[in-house]
Order: structure tokens, then C-alpha cells, then sequence
């Protein structure tokens, strides 16, 4: 018998819950099946059709890659905070805090040039991100409010000072018909890659991915990190400080959910627009989960909900069904995801 | 109309007898063969230390636990109480130690969700007067329309009563209702006691606290290692014969101490001073009050008590894992009363918790990882993005060899015995040379040769210089291996001793709240 190395196990195991992924998937896909079949749609036609129309061409693909590119940054922004036992479900607020804070660089500083403006705005998507995820933080670092209900409730909040700043200061005189602001100029949009609506974001979030996994893997944060998710009690008298890291995760998570908030206005629509986030935020905490913050998963997740989004656009036009048959799936999904007691869940703090 | 009250005098037939009572858990005999009588207008006691079996006994009586062999009688017929519905039939009523109540709750509802007759639309009125009858006839006065999580615990201790005698129970179990409870709350208890003692209610009182049962009781059973160790009358017990019973005589001497024993440098710096500490604590915690306690290079301080009289409090305002309310703490000479639990550790505290699984260790990580938590500055390399993992194996095996233990270093610790646990634990906060170790229960969960390893490796830091608080309830333990001994009751130190010139009846007098707290500084 052939003794498995930890570096094999870490495989095999990577490959179990690859496995069960996929079982997941399958099953969530046989009930929204059944979904269809009561629509009165043909469910395998409508599947079918989904992947060709995504997975079936180049340009398909392309933007399979362009809508994955915010899953995998607000899917970060749930993981990263998760590993300590914290559940942030505020991706989607602070995804808008980071569009409106990396927005105002870009309109108020548009003679910048790229080199300088684009990183600004970065940074500053970021840290509107984080300073939304800051009060939830504090109060939950103080033992005071549980963030899942914080988190949850500013998501309310979040996109409606961005409809405000929209129709109020930031207006587009230019376009009467859209509430939008102007154009941003081109030094304040992200270069895209080969010719597609692919942009470097999607660079940046991979690198992101990476680097939490790395974190989490090789570095003393993610040590102590585990320890405070693993046995908070313990971690505390290990000396580990743990209001500090709580505030800095949430407020880490909330930074990478703003940059893909920023990411998204300056790679792909080059203007902030009310609801020009169809739930990212969202999705990412559904990613997250599903692949039990691994960051491999969570590339893999990302990339499915990606089709699975498309997927809704391509079912509305060819098939007439209304766009939220795609929300049917992701909760669906969920639902087996929680459903099945066998896999490790993980514990609250 | 109130039934006529019985005589307060043990009337000839027990309310309720258990007969050669036995209940074995995995490794330890609870319950021995207990022959117990509790007649109607008695209050029993049921005196014992922990471990010694009072709980379980109780237990069994209420159908929480089944017994292994004996029978229970009640009103002299044998009866079969296999589940605490049975016993609630035969009119046994309980009150545990950890409250049963639903917090979001009102009293009124609380007490309503555990009437036997309550009807399927809740008459609230109804369950109110009740509720108001039997708080006006034994001094149980609480608000019907409180929430029971505004309540304080003495004031849930009521609602317990209450509930228990609205269901009509005759024969009421207390398990030790005074420890969660303040000094008036615990006058008022014992008021409450007396007048249903006056009406006929036979009343199991589980205790260790020798002050209350030399006060309240009627009849006092003393339990130890499971069996009677006798039955006494009041009017037949002082407290000597109490102690003499509940402990045995086994550890009247010190075992032989090491005869090089360096003497502790009591005129260097303390490594540990507290100076009129308190705390304030919540829940059921202790409030730990005015501990002055100092622990120089070099000593074991020995720190007597029954658990939870403030054991653990102590050891957490020393880590700093909880404020300190009043006084001081100083570490080394220097103020630490504001110090994080990483600054403690940092500055060299070592900290055995009394549970290495909950408090200690995170289970679904290695061996490895887990030894690293404490140390973590030691072994992060390149401003903590890289870990020298192999400088931490090295060091843990050279460890592990020196303390004699063997343990798989890549196994998650969830994997591991409780006492290889204690292992890991051990290992972890002796190993870095600390200057203060703060030890609770040592040696629990280790077999005789790991207990003795572990004894070994606290005095060999003693002999480096490390200053040791060493909390236990082994008498013998404390006695063979400290300098000096406190004995901690309810929060304040009761006594302070050197072992030569104290003994195992004088300390459990103490750790039982009697006699007269003696403080000697040494």
C-alpha cells in the first residue's frame, strides 16, 4: 500500500471536494430542471443552449472571464473574514462604497495621468470598501452587534448614497435619458486584454485569489488566523490578539469587495450607474461557501456562477424566461450546499 | 385552602430511600453502593468534595441517569424512575446548578411551559395567581412579568423553586444553590428552605460548604469516592467530624520533597504580585475579592480550593484574558494590571488551563501548528510571510524528549487522547522558559507516569528560577509540591500556609468555608 504523502492527501482531498462540488452542482441543476419543466421549457434544450452560447465560443468565453472577474474579488471579501468564524454578507455594500469612492478620483481628478489616477482609484475603491466594513467590525471586535446582521443590513444602505451621488452631484449633463455620471476619461479606465471586454482586473483579482490562499497557507496570519477560527477561547490565551484581527479581516474582506466594485465601473463600464451590480456581492458569498474558502474553489466557483449569470441572459432572450430564474439556481445551489450535513461546516466565533 | 403543615420531626417512614445505590462511568466509580433516607420536613445534606459522587447520587434520584444496580423507594414502595418524567411523577423535583430557564421568556411563561396540567390555551392569568400564592407563602417574591434574562441569578434561583412546587413536587433536589449565589441571597435560600421544611417537603441539599450545612441541615450525609462515609444528625456534627469524613487521612503528612531542594528567592523581585485585585464577574462566574498573593523566582505556590471558588477567574486575570476591576497586578516588578494577553505571554507566562481542549488547543489543527500558537514571534520569519516550520519540529522534538512524551506531531490535535492533550499543553508553556507558570489541574487526565513527568518538569523550572502557581484539587499534589499554599474560597483568600505547618483536615476546613481564615505572609 502506498503511503500518501501530506502533499498527496492535500491533493486527494482538493479532489473529494472537487468531486462533491460537482455533485452539488448536478443536483441543484436537476431541480432547476424541474423549475423549467414547469415553465414549460424544455430543460435540457435550455441547458444545453446555455453552455453553447457561453463555453461554446470564444467571445463567449470572454465573457465568462469579464463577469467572474468581480466573483472572485467579492468571493475574497467573504472568505478572508470566514476563516476566523465571521460571516460577512456585506460584499454587495461595500462593493458600492468602493464604485463610489474610486469614482470620485476618477471625476475629480481626471487630468491625472493613467499611471497615477488608476492606482489612486484602486486605493481608494479599496478603502471605501474597508471603511464600510469598519463599523461592523468595531462593533462586532467590542462583542456588541453579530456582523452577519450588520453586514447584511448596510447593503441597504451602500447603493442607495451611490443612486444618490448619481442623481445628485455626479449627474451627466451630457445624457438626460440615463442617470449616470460622465464618461469616465480613458486614463481612468483598466486596459483591456486582447481585444475583448476582458480587462486587467480580472489579473489582479487571480493575483488576489492567490495571495490569500498564500496568506492563509505559508504566513504567521494565516497561523493565527486558523487558531482564532479553529478555537477563538484558546487563540485568546494563546495571546492572540483577536479584536484586532476580526477588524482587520472584515476591513481586509470589505477592501476587496470595493475593489471590485471599482474594478468593475473602471474595466467594464467606464461611467457608475445605479445597479450596475446584478448582487455580486451576493454571489461571492455563495462562491465563498461553496468552496469552503479554498482558493482553488473559489476560481472554480467563481467561474461557474459566471456562466450560470451569463447563463440567465442568454435563457431571457432565447427563452423568454425573466432573469431571475438565474437567482432560482444560485439558491437552489445553496440549499444543497447547506442541506448536506457531511461536509465541514464551518463554526461561528 | 392550605393543607395542614406536618410536624417538622422525621416522621418513621422516609419520603424517599435509595438502597446500595452503584453507577460506574468510563473509569471511574461514581456511585458505591449509597444507602440514603430522606424524610418528609428534613432538609438532608448531601456533603461531599468534587468528584465525590453527590451530583451523580442525585442525578439517579431525578431519572437523569440510570444506575447500575440498587433500587429507589418511594414512600416505601420501589419505584422505577428511568427518565427525570418518571421522577417529576413521583413528585422529585430538581435544581441544577446550570439553570434550565429560556432566557426571552417571562417567569410566568417559563414557569407555565413546565406545568404538568397546562392547558392548550395558556390561561396567563391564571398561572400568574398561582405564581403569586406560593411567592407570598415562602418568601419567593418575583415579578410574574419579568423576563427571566433581567433577572438575577438568585432571582432565577426562585423561579427554579417556584417552578419545581407548581408541579407539585414533594421532594426537592438543590445542587449546591449557593455557589452562584451572594451572602444575603444565600440567608434568604435558606429562609425559603425552612418554611418548606416546616410543610412537609423533604429537601436533598447538595453541598460542599460546611458553614450552611452546620446551619440548615437536618441530617447530613457525607459522600467520598462514591460511598457514605457516614450519616450524621446535626446535633452529632461539628465541623472536625465533617472534614474528617469528607477527606481522607491519607495526606496528613507532605510526601517526601526533593532533599535539595533550592529555597525560593524571597528577597528577589516577585515575578508575580496581585495587590488588592477584584473582579467583577458575570454569569455564574466568582468574583474574585481583594487578592493580595505574591509568587517569588523559584516557588511553587500551591492554590487549594473546591473548583469553582475562583480558580479560574484567578488564573484569567492573571493572563489577562479579563479585567482586573481594583488593585494591581505586577509582573516582574513592572505594572501589568493593563496588559493583553499577548503582552503576559510575551513578557514570559506560561498558562496550563484547566481544560487543554476548549481553553487551550484548536483541535482541527496539527500538533505542530498548535505547539507554534504561543510562540509564534519566535518562529515567523521575513515579517511573519514565511514560517520556519522546521525550526519549530526540531524544537518540539528536543522538547518532547526532554519532557519524556511522545506525540505525533502532524496529527490534527482533535485526534489526540485528553491526556496526550495535556501533553501538547504541557509541552507548549514550559517549554520557551518562562518566568511564570500559571498551572490549573496539572495533572488531570494523565496516568501515573505522565502526571509524575509533568510534576517534574514544574519543579525543574522552579529550580530555573520560573515563579509557579499551581492550582489543584489534589491535596496531596499541592502539599508534596509547593512552597507555599493559599486556599481560595468564594473569590478570597482563606488562608495561607507553608505545608510543614498545615494539614489536610485544616485546609478542608477552609476550602469548605470554615473556621477562621488564617493569613500568615510569609
Amino acid at each position: 500500500m502506498a503511503r500518501a504523502s501530506p502533499d498527496g492527501l492535500r491533493w486527494m482531498r482538493l479532489l473529494g471536494g472537487l468531486a462533491r462540488s460537482v455533485v452539488v452542482f448536478a443536483v441543484a441543476l436537476i431541480l432547476f430542471g424541474l423549475i423549467l419543466v414547469a415553465a414549460g421549457k424544455d430543460p435540457v434544450r435550455a441547458i444545453l443552449e446555455t453552455l453553447r452560447s457561453t463555453l461554446g465560443t470564444g467571445y463567449g468565453l470572454s465573457e465568462v472571464l469579464v463577469k467572474m472577474t468581480p466573483l472572485l474579488l467579492t468571493a475574497v471579501a467573504v472568505a478572508l473574514p470566514s476563516r476566523l468564524g465571521l460571516i460577512n454578507v456585506g460584499g454587495e455594500g461595500q462593493l458600492y462604497m468602493g464604485a463610489c469612492f474610486g469614482t470620485w478620483v476618477a471625476l475629480s481628478f481626471p487630468p491625472w495621468p493613467a499611471g497615477l489616477l488608476l492606482p489612486s482609484m484602486l486605493a481608494m475603491g479599496m478603502l471605501g470598501g474597508g471603511l464600510w466594513a469598519l463599523l461592523p467590525a468595531w462593533l462586532r471586535a467590542r462583542g456588541l452587534v453579530n456582523e452577519t446582521i450588520t453586514t447584511l443590513l448596510m447593503n441597504y444602505v451602500a447603493p442607495s448614497i451611490a443612486t444618490f451621488l448619481i442623481y445628485g452631484p455626479w449627474r451627466s449633463p451630457f445624457n438626460s435619458m440615463y442617470p449616470q455620471t460622465v464618461d469616465f476619461v480613458e486614463a481612468a479606465r483598466l486596459p483591456t486584454l486582447f481585444d475583448t471586454r476582458v480587462h486587467v482586473g480580472l489579473i489582479a483579482a487571480l493575483a488576489l485569489v492567490a495571495l490569500y490562499g498564500f496568506v492563509m497557507r505559508a504566513t504567521r496570519w494565516g497561523v493565527e488566523i486558523r487558531a482564532i477560527g479553529g478555537n477563538p477561547q484558546a487563540a485568546r490565551r494563546c495571546g492572540i490578539p483577536v479584536p484586532s484581527y476580526i477588524v482587520a479581516a472584515l476591513c481586509l474582506g470589505g477592501a476587496a469587495a470595493g475593489l471590485a466594485g471599482i474594478v468593475e465601473v473602471a474595466g467594464l463600464h467606464g461611467r457608475l450607474r445605479p445597479g450596475f451590480s446584478p448582487g455580486f456581492g451576493y454571489m461571492g458569498f455563495l462562491i465563498s461557501w461553496l468552496s469552503f474558502g479554498n482558493p482553488i474553489g473559489m476560481v472554480v466557483m467563481s467561474f461557474v456562477a459566471a456562466v450560470i449569470s451569463l447563463g440567465g441572459d442568454v435563457l431571457q432572450i432565447k427563452q423568454g424566461l425573466p432573469y431571475a430564474v438565474v437567482n432560482i439556481l444560485l439558491a437552489l445551489t445553496l440549499y444543497v450546499v447547506l442541506a448536506r450535513p457531511s461536509l465541514p461546516r464551518r463554526r461561528g466565533a | 385552602m392550605v393543607a395542614a403543615p406536618e410536624p417538622a420531626s422525621p416522621t418513621p417512614t422516609p419520603l424517599v430511600s435509595l438502597r446500595g445505590i452503584s453507577k460506574r462511568f468510563p473509569g471511574v466509580q461514581a456511585n458505591a453502593d449509597v444507602d440514603l433516607d430522606i424524610y418528609p420536613g428534613e432538609i438532608h445534606a448531601l456533603l461531599g468534595e468534587n468528584g465525590a459522587g453527590k451530583s451523580t447520587l442525585a442525578k439517579i434520584l431525578y431519572g437523569f441517569y440510570r444506575s447500575d444496580a440498587g433500587r429507589i423507594l418511594v414512600r416505601g414502595e420501589t419505584v422505577a424512575i428511568h427518565s427525570p418524567l418518571e421522577g417529576r411523577r413521583q413528585q422529585i423535583g430538581m435544581v441544577f446548578q446550570d439553570f434550565t430557564l429560556i432566557p426571552a421568556f417571562s417567569v410566568a411563561e417559563n414557569i407555565a411551559l413546565f406545568l404538568p396540567d397546562l392547558n392548550f390555551v395558556m390561561d396567563g392569568r391564571a398561572v400568574r395567581r398561582r405564581i403569586e400564592s406560593i411567592s407570598r407563602r415562602y418568601e419567593l417574591e418575583v415579578d410574574p412579568d419579568a423576563l427571566v434574562s433581567q433577572l438575577s441569578i438568585g432571582e432565577q434561583q426562585k423561579v427554579e423553586l417556584i417552578k419545581q412546587l407548581l408541579a407539585d413536587a414533594r421532594i426537592l433536589i438543590l445542587d449546591e444553590p449557593t455557589r452562584v449565589l451572594a451572602l444575603h441571597e444565600v440567608d434568604a435560600l435558606f429562609r425559603v428552605l425552612e418554611g418548606l421544611r416546616r410543610d412537609g417537603y423533604a429537601i436533598l441539599l447538595i453541598t460542599h460548604k460546611l458553614k450552611e450545612v452546620l446551619q440548615g441541615a437536618d441530617r447530613i450525609t457525607v459522600l467520598r469516592g462514591g460511598r457514605v462515609a457516614g450519616s450524621l444528625l446535626r446535633a452529632e456534627a461539628s465541623e472536625d467530624r465533617l472534614v474528617g469524613l469528607m477527606f481522607s487521612r491519607k495526606v496528613d503528612r507532605p510526601a517526601e520533597r526533593h532533599p535539595g531542594r533550592r529555597p525560593p528567592a524571597y528577597d528577589e523581585t516577585p515575578v508575580l504580585k496581585l495587590q488588592g485585585l477584584s473582579t467583577r464577574g458575570e454569569g455564574a462566574e466568582t468574583s474574585l475579592k481583594d487578592i493580595d498573593l505574591s509568587v517569588y523566582p523559584g516557588e511553587i505556590v500551591g492554590v487549594a480550593g473546591v473548583s469553582g471558588n475562583g480558580q479560574r477567574e484567578l488564573g484569567d486575570v492573571i493572563l489577562g484574558m479579563t479585567g482586573v476591576a481594583h488593585g494591581r497586578r505586577i509582573l516582574l516588578g513592572e505594572d501589568a494590571t493593563a496588559l493583553s494577553v499577548g503582552g503576559m505571554r510575551r513578557r514570559g507566562v506560561g498558562f496550563v488551563a484547566e481544560n487543554p481542549l476548549t481553553m487551550s488547543a484548536v483541535p482541527f489543527m496539527t500538533v505542530l501548528e498548535n505547539l507554534v500558537l504561543t510562540q509564534i514571534d519566535l518562529y515567523a520569519r521575513r515579517g511573519g510571510w514565511a514560517m520556519n516550520w522546521d525550526a519549530v519540529r526540531a524544537e518540539a522534538v528536543r522538547e518532547f524528549e526532554r519532557f519524556g512524551f511522545s506525540l505525533p506531531l502532524d496529527a490534527p490535535a482533535r485526534s489526540l487522547s485528553g491526556g496526550n492533550l495535556q501533553r501538547m499543553v504541557i509541552v507548549r508553556e514550559l517549554a520557551h522558559r518562562p518566568r511564570l507558570i500559571v498551572a490549573s489541574y496539572l495533572t488531570r487526565g494523565l496516568d501515573v507516569q505522565s502526571a509524575e513527568a509533568a510534576r517534574r518538569a514544574l519543579v525543574r523550572a522552579r529550580e530555573d528560577g520560573a515563579g509557579v502557581l499551581l492550582m489543584s484539587e489534589d491535596l496531596e499534589e499541592l502539599l508534596a509540591l509547593s512552597d507555599r499554599l493559599v486556599v481560595l474560597f468564594a473569590g478570597r483568600i482563606a488562608g495561607i500556609f507553608c505545608p510543614e505547618d498545615t494539614d489536610a483536615i485544616r485546609l478542608g476546613r477552609l476550602m469548605t468555608g470554615g473556621g477562621e481564615t488564617e493569613i500568615r505572609h510569609g
